[in-house]
């Protein structure tokens, strides 16, 4: 443990659920970023469960943007210190959710990558609106069984696949793209240690388990972070400059473990058959192939 | 209920004061650790999603004023120190 983590930058006392990964994303986060941040937070998960007026679990200055447009927030926070002859001097970073980030907050994010603010944007991905209850949103897996895609004789949840927003994001040619998990602590404190160094815009894209929107046990959480990651789920990777054909992959499972072992310990895959959990594997294969792996 | 005092622009100053809000009444499972195990790899401390470990000198110990008992640090020792117990009242 470095000096700098001796005062922890995310308070206890946050009102996440008993095995939260966002909560371990965040404390890791924040860490390593240090005091001299200032972050804006859209609506989800992390600002309902952090944010309780008149508590806050934040040791930093933070502002609740609205839903779509915590990017553009930081975006103006960027502009506004650089009028005042403080440029580069702080760490400015957005945080969102997947809803936040891959629906609702799309087009400020895609602004503010396009504008080149030096931002750092953080998207904590937990496949669902968790916050509101369990609605599908566009970071929803194929298969999972959500309270707006629900598995029934006629359904087999969610229908679509995941939309690749780390890689849409990295194809807007900004300076730093990179995915990570919360089971991968040293490469996610690297990632965004990268990320805040950049001159210009950077995402970082964190899978973060859900035990109450996955349904799985509580201390499951980390463990089913290294499962997506060893099954070939999640890929982690990272684009500098703009690079998104020779992808740098950061992770590389030394022998892909069968994606059953991953949808099996979450109850929003338990209506899968094996016919399913096939078809899934054969999707991944595909994708892994894509990547190089 | 306290009465709540609302600053102009609903401004909060006082930096991390959720700490106030003791979560550790929520937790049905309390960690145990055996200190003579413990070989201080702080893998519990990295992976607790509220801050509850702390690192004492020869090993760690649990800030029980905000565990809430999900059981991710038995889980992810290395060398099983830690054990969950059912919290009793």
């Amino acid at each position: 443990m470095s000096e700098k983590e001796d005062k922890e930058m995310f308070a206890s006392g946050h009102r996440m659920c008993a095995g939260c990964g966002e909560g371990i994303a965040m404390r890791t986060i924040l860490n390593e970023a240090g005091p001299n941040t200032i972050a804006t937070v859209a609506t989800g998960c992390l600002e309902v469960t952090t944010t309780a007026y008149p508590q806050t679990s934040w040791e930093i200055p933070l502002i609740h943007s609205a839903f779509e447009n915590a990017a553009s927030v930081a975006s103006g926070i960027e502009v506004a210190l650089k009028q005042m002859d403080k440029k580069g001097e702080t760490n400015i970073m957005s945080f969102a959710g997947d809803g936040g980030t891959f629906d609702i907050g799309f087009q400020a994010l895609s602004g503010m990558f396009e504008r080149k603010h030096n931002v750092t944007h953080i998207c904590l991905d937990n496949e669902a609106y968790m916050n509101t209850g369990i609605q599908r949103c566009s970071s929803t897996p194929y298969g999972a069984s959500t309270t707006t895609s629900p598995a029934g004789k006629f359904s087999i949840g969610e229908d679509r696949p995941k939309k690749p927003l780390a890689r849409i994001s990295a194809a807007h040619d900004i300076p730093y793209v990179a995915t990570a998990t919360i089971a991968h602590i040293k490469d996610l404190k690297k990632k965004v240690r990268k990320a805040l160094d950049a001159d210009g815009p950077a995402l970082v894209h964190v899978f973060a388990p859900c035990p109450t929107g996955w349904r799985h046990a509580s201390n499951d959480s980390v463990e089913l972070a290294r499962l997506a990651v060893e099954t070939g789920v999640f890929v982690l990777w990272e684009a500098e400059d703009g690079e998104i054909c020779d992808l740098n992959i950061t992770h590389k499972p030394k022998e892909r473990k069968p994606v059953g072992e991953y949808l099996k310990k979450q109850r929003r895959f338990a209506h899968l058959t094996e016919e399913h959990i096939e078809k899934i594997q054969k999707e991944i294969d595909e994708k892994c192939e894509q990547y190089g792996f | 209920m306290t009465k709540v005092k609302i600053t102009i622009g609903g401004i909060n100053k006082d930096a991390g004061s959720s700490k106030e809000y003791k979560t550790g009444g929520w937790r049905t499972m309390k960690p145990e650790v055996d200190v003579e195990k413990c070989i201080q790899c702080l893998k519990c401390f990295d992976y607790c999603p509220d801050g509850a470990v702390k690192k004492t000198d020869d090993a760690i110990e649990f800030d029980l004023d905000y565990c809430k008992g999900c059981g991710i640090c038995a889980k992810e020792c290395p060398v099983k120190a830690i054990v969950m117990k059912v919290e009793e009242k």
